[in-house]
């Protein structure tokens, strides 16, 4: 087995009296969609930037393509080729669809021809071609959270951090977007994805990581995690695996 | 098409560059190149507010390094004014990066980094004010030698030129700004500062590089107005009126846009004078601090009726009747 692409060793994270990330630890490896899921509150989200560098952990390491980026800071590490999409959308919203998109482009071109060529490349690619020159900010829901994956796969990562991207679209506008990471992960992007939209995580994810109350409390491929009683009770509460079994719940012994 | 904004630039300079021709009066012509030295400060402080987001209520202190600079080199070290306005541009990029590294290591941004810059230009003052080298309260006073070789010009019109030629470069080089890889980071800086670091962009290092750059040109402002006045005291290089007028003419004229700064000194320093000469005409007395009141009867205009300055204007409008009229 080859090294991973990215582990996460022990990652510790304290604000004041809070410990958002509790010795957490997870390895994603190169070519895999992996999933991170679990409750609201979990960390999630507070691990998301620990392992893109917008927080620098209490204690703990984060290692990336065979080295120690623990200390680097969040431009760098893209440079490295990591990069990150927010949950809540973040676009440039004076500039265009265009312009937005090339900035994650000029990580590897300086040439402004080159930089806008690839971001119409990656526009199409994700579908936001008709909307090259609309001004970001003018952008429904959608359109915001391909704009937020299109900036990212500009700048040619090695690894894609998914935060929430499916979140607040409906049923067939997720069933348009699956394709999209899909192809992505095709294209040689090793993807770390969070998400709530379970359909999307079982029918994405190789494997499956479940953090609660910023622990990792299970891991492994979605199907056996979906059925793991720790699992079921971090999101049901306690007892509530036993309940199900007993009320006869064909989920927790399928 | 694609030299449009070029062909904009050279038919715009060429316009003013002919202006003395036709402009009779030397107090007019003095008026004219007050307004291009000012344009000129604003040109310096549009490039980090209008491109980076970064509102300095304090460009004074770069305005003040680059006058002193040049009535200092000259007054006190013999240095000729054609070297000296070089090396005063490089005093005041050196002043931009101090101030810059200090408040963006800190983070300040948005009003802390406006009072952060105000409070230097106020500090500068009063010790400009208060130490000798630099002339006390009395201020520095440059020997009249009208010669070319001195940069005075027993012709008014050829120090107009002069201005005109550091306002013609700043245009060019703010346009290759906003069409280069560096436009578009300092840019994604100034619309979402956490997703431009996402993107791989040194948030820091942009900003200190755009405030390098624009204190070196307001400072090449203040440096013209020394050579122009040949007088200069700590409230005149150090005043709270230049960080106004340097970041109300932008604003006025358009945020982020390569005439807006030109545009805007115009028209805010046209109006200003207008008002003025109509009091003083109407009421037979000057009233002091009225064209004030006309800057700030624009701003409100401004901001009410055009947000995105008057060049914002103008494309939005034009946009506009594109989208009816295809």
């Amino acid at each position: 087995m080859t090294a991973p692409l990215l582990s996460v060793d022990r990652l510790v994270k304290r604000f004041d009296g809070l410990t958002a990330v509790d010795d957490a630890s997870l390895s994603v490896a190169s070519g895999s969609i992996t999933g991170l899921i679990g409750p609201n509150g979990a960390g999630k989200t507070t691990l998301f930037a620990l392992i893109a560098g917008f927080e620098t952990p209490s204690s703990g390491q984060v290692h990336f393509d065979g080295r120690d980026v623990t200390r680097l800071p969040a431009h760098k590490r893209a440079v490295a080729g990591i990069a990150r999409t927010f949950q809540i959308v973040q676009p440039f919203a004076g500039l265009t669809v265009r312009e937005n998109i090339a900035v994650g482009a000029y990580l590897r071109e300086t040439a402004r021809a080159n930089a806008h060529a690839k971001a119409e490349a990656v526009a199409h690619a994700v579908g936001l071609a008709p909307m090259l020159d609309q001004a970001a900010g003018s952008l429904t829901v959608a359109g915001r959270k391909r704009l937020e994956l299109a900036r990212a796969l500009a700048t040619a990562p090695k690894l894609l951090l998914l935060d929430e991207v499916l979140a607040g679209l409906n049923p067939s506008e997720i069933r348009d977007m699956i394709p999209v990471i899909q192809r992505i992960r095709s294209d040689g992007v090793t993807i770390l994805i969070v998400e709530h939209v379970m359909q999307a995580v079982m029918s994405l994810c190789d494997t499956l990581f479940v953090l609660a109350q910023g622990r990792i409390i299970a891991a492994g491929p979605p199907a056996a995690v979906a059925r793991d009683k720790r699992v079921i009770e971090a999101y049901l509460g306690h007892g509530a695996a036993a309940r199900m079994q007993a009320s006869g719940g064909a989920a927790v012994d399928a | 098409m694609k030299d449009r904004p070029h062909m904009q630039i050279v038919f715009v300079v060429g316009m003013l560059a002919l202006l003395p021709l036709v402009l009779a009066s030397n107090s007019l012509l003095n008026f004219a190149t007050f307004a291009l030295i000012i344009a000129l400060a604003a040109q310096g402080w549009n490039i980090i507010g209008g491109y980076g987001g970064q509102f300095s209520f304090g460009h004074a202190a770069f305005f003040g390094t680059g006058a002193y600079m040049m009535a200092l080199l000259q007054a006190r070290f013999g240095v000729n004014p054609w070297l000296a306005l070089p090396m005063s541009i490089a005093g005041g990029g050196v002043a931009g990066l101090i101030i810059g590294f200090l408040s963006f290591r800190a983070r300040l941004r948005g009003s802390y980094f406006a009072l952060v810059t105000l409070a230097f230009a106020e500090v500068f003052r009063i010790l400009a004010n208060a130490s000798n080298f630099t002339g006390g309260a009395g201020g520095v006073l440059l020997t009249l030698k009208l010669d070319v070789a001195e940069m005075q010009f027993a012709d008014r019109r050829l120090f107009y030129w002069l201005a005109l030629t550091l306002v013609a470069i700043v245009l060019a080089v703010t346009l290759q700004l906003s069409r280069s890889r560096f436009g578009a980071q300092l840019m994604a800086v100034r619309e979402n500062e956490d997703a431009a670091r996402a993107l791989g962009v040194d948030a820091v290092a942009v900003k200190l590089r755009a405030l390098v750059l624009s204190a070196g040109i307001t400072a090449a402002a203040g440096a013209l107005y020394t050579q122009k006045f040949l007088y200069l005291d700590a409230n005149i290089a150090y005043g709270t009126w230049i960080s106004v007028d340097a970041l109300l003419a932008p604003i006025i004229g358009g945020l982020g846009t390569v005439f807006g700064p030109l545009l805007g000194a115009i028209l805010l320093l046209g109006l200003g004078e207008m008002t003025k000469t109509l009091v003083t005409q109407l009421t037979g007395g000057a009233l002091p601090g009225i064209d004030l009141v006309t800057f700030g009867v624009l701003l409100i205009l401004c901001v009410s009726f055009a947000p995105r300055g008057l060049i914002g204007l103008v494309t939005g409008i034009r946009a506009r009747s594109q989208e009816v009229a295809p």
